[in-house]
């Protein structure tokens, strides 16, 4: 990641697909995941592990996505709805049967999938916009479904209160101990992911986003790959939901509306369509966004404002930030974060000796 | 027994709505003909122009006749600047591209209302009756039947506008083929910023109608979550098209929330449209008006 060979030395393409692609590689990989897993959970303090928890949520959900818009070239505003159904059907499992959450969580995700595939169904027959609105419509129904039928959504509110996640007998409660039962996930989903685009289904994946028609000549078959990438990427998006659902302790429509479709969208579209860094630092990035916002105006905006004018200013700053930027990575940098990162880096393969 | 007074009620409401569903949509289709390009921000359209035009009348005294000014040509404004700044760049570019373009205009432009005009609801006074008209067994409000007049009118003088007019021909050709068009010496870069600017128009009208109907805040740009089933089963770049998908959407919503809606608890409203344009996605994606030239897939 942060080191470069002195030049492109690969003769094989297995070479060229490895996970690491030099054997420092491992030691990077390494050194990351010691610090993940050992000195941020000790340094920080629970403020910062719950933002922390929060962006391990949405670097789920973000890889996810871009299995299915970035990988595979099909659009999906449904994605919120995908995740409320992971997220309500492990918490009818965990409050009904009293299921723990290792089977809830696979479970729920598993649900997603099989709706995602049946919304992706249309995806058969139209592309592009008319995915987009049918992706829409699903969202829209599914949103709907959940809040009117009781049986799905616990009546009251359309909220469900599930236990916390118990491993070995011991409770997943407090921050830290959330840190590392979320941590495990995301690393099982970034290797999951990396591992899934460079197989043969992940090319298959991209040779349709390049060329649906030249894919199928060349013998993709386009119908089960299709929706393959809607149940892989609904079934992230159901895992995401699950573990949003256990950290918050609560499942609640509310947090699975077309907005969040949106903001899932924009992570991925300001990280790098493609690309799971790009996922990575989209869902830092846009999850970080509004905590900035709200603190630099906690900070600074009582010069300028009342407290009542910066209630009514935060929340509609952020929607216009988050829009300026979607519009303004699409309009200059369409290939996100993630390029960004990789011009840094290529600027230093050659530096000192830039020509 | 069935209770025809009651059926007549909704059908009547119904087509009332769906004829300003259609003139909202109408935005939609125009700048599809023209630039290929999908609006998924029209209902903040509608909302910025209520904003406009409420605040307008409410905070500065403004007759009516110079709110409705201001706000056409504030909108015309936006229609042009928009496509000069943002929607020009993107041309060529994939259409998830623009999808998320216009989604984050959409978000741009829902933080800037409330933050700009104060996030209350504002009412939007026109002068008419309130009382509702009564004919036989109807009873429906004047609004609603501006609304209707002003959709029709619209309809008929942007269907002239393509079918007769320099320009409306110019702009379909451009809809058409935009390199031929250009080799036929049409400024093609002109007649996006058009497009855009007409929307504008259509836009300006809209929140017009629907804030008067609904009051201005942003729960106004859920109108445009109407847009889309209007759009597909009418077509996408079909003005006829336009009027038929709203009517067909306004009475479906109508008599689904009539006869459904006391089974399930509400919302049928908003999800009945949907449904309908799921099948109609299934069984002919371009709408019964639209091109039938869908790519194969």
């Amino acid at each position: 990641m942060f080191h470069r060979e002195s030049g492109l030395l690969k003769v094989t393409y297995e070479a060229d697909m490895a996970l690491y692609p030099l054997p420092i590689a491992r030691w990077t990989v390494a050194v990351i995941a010691v610090l993940a897993f050992l000195v941020v959970p000790l340094l920080l303090g629970d403020y910062y592990l719950s933002i922390l928890n929060l962006i391990s949520v949405a670097i789920v959900g973000a890889i996810g996505l871009n299995i299915l818009v970035g990988y595979t070239g099909q659009v999906s505003i449904g994605h919120g709805a995908f995740m409320s159904v992971g997220a309500y059907t492990a918490a009818n499992l965990a409050v009904r049967l009293g299921a723990p959450f290792w089977v809830s969580l696979p479970l729920g995700g598993l649900m997603a999938a099989a709706i995602g595939a049946i919304v992706g169904i249309p995806s058969l027959r139209i592309k592009g916009l008319y995915l987009a609105i049918a992706t829409l419509a699903g969202q829209l129904i599914i949103e709907w479904t959940i809040n009117h039928v009781t049986w799905i959504s616990g009546g009251v509110q359309a909220s469900i209160e599930v236990p916390r996640p118990t491993l070995f007998g011991m409770r997943i409660s407090t921050q830290r101990e959330m840190y590392f039962f979320l941590l495990v996930f995301v690393v099982l989903a970034i290797v999951g992911a990396m591992n899934l685009v460079r197989s043969r289904v992940g090319r298959a994946f991209i040779a349709i986003r390049d060329q649906d028609i030249a894919a199928e000549i060349i013998g993709v078959n386009i119908f089960r790959y299709k929706l393959l990438a809607f149940a892989v990427s609904s079934f992230y998006a159901g895992v995401t939901g699950v573990l949003y659902t256990y950290y918050l302790g609560i499942a609640n429509y509310e947090q699975f509306q077309i907005t969040t479709s949106i903001d899932y969208l924009a992570m991925i579209i300001i990280g790098g369509l493609g690309s799971v860094l790009g996922s990575i630092l989209g869902a830092i990035f846009v999850t970080l966004l509004p905590i900035l916002i709200r603190t630099t105006m906690e900070t600074f905006g009582g010069f300028f404002f009342s407290t009542g004018a910066i209630l009514n200013i935060v929340p509609n700053l952020r929607l216009i930030v988050f829009g300026l930027l979607i519009i303004l990575f699409l309009v200059v940098e369409p290939e996100g974060l993630n390029r960004l990162w990789r011009n840094i880096r290529s600027y230093f393969r050659v530096w000192p000796f830039a020509y | 027994m069935f209770d025809w007074q009651f059926f007549v009620l909704l059908l009547s409401n119904g087509i009332l709505i769906g004829l300003m569903y259609s003139l909202i949509a109408l935005g939609f289709v125009l700048v599809y003909k023209a630039t290929d390009a999908i609006n998924f921000a029209q209902g903040e359209f509608v909302m910025i122009a209520g904003f406009v035009v409420a605040v307008a009348i409410a905070a500065y005294g403004a007759p009516l006749w110079l709110a409705v000014a201001v706000g056409l040509a504030g909108m015309i404004a936006f229609g042009f600047g928009l496509e000069r700044v943002m929607l020009r760049k993107l041309i060529g570019r994939p259409v998830i591209a623009v999808v998320m373009a216009t989604i984050g205009l959409a978000a741009v432009l829902r933080g800037f209302g409330p933050l700009v005009w104060g996030a209350g609801t504002k009412s939007l006074p026109l002068p008419i009756p309130e009382e509702p008209v009564v004919i036989g067994p109807l009873f429906i409000p004047p609004i609603q039947i501006l609304g209707a007049v002003v959709s029709l009118l619209f309809l008929a003088a942007f269907g002239w506008f393509f079918l007769k007019s320099r320009r409306g021909i110019a702009m379909r050709a451009v809809a058409d083929n935009q390199q031929v068009a250009m080799a036929m010496g049409i400024d093609v870069e002109r007649y996006f910023g058009l497009a855009w600017a007409m929307t504008g128009i259509v836009s300006a009208l809209s929140g017009i109608i629907w804030g008067n109907l609904l009051g201005v805040d942003v729960q106004l740009s859920l109108v445009g979550l109407k847009v889309f089933p209007v759009v597909i089963l009418g077509g996408l770049d079909s003005i006829p098209g336009a009027i038929v998908g709203g009517l067909i959407v306004g009475v479906v919503e109508n008599l689904a929330a009539g006869y459904i809606d006391p089974y399930v608890g509400g919302g049928t409203k908003d999800f009945a449209p949907y449904v309908l344009m799921i099948i109609a996605l299934m069984v002919r994606p371009y709408g019964i008006f639209g091109k039938a030239i869908i790519e194969r897939i």
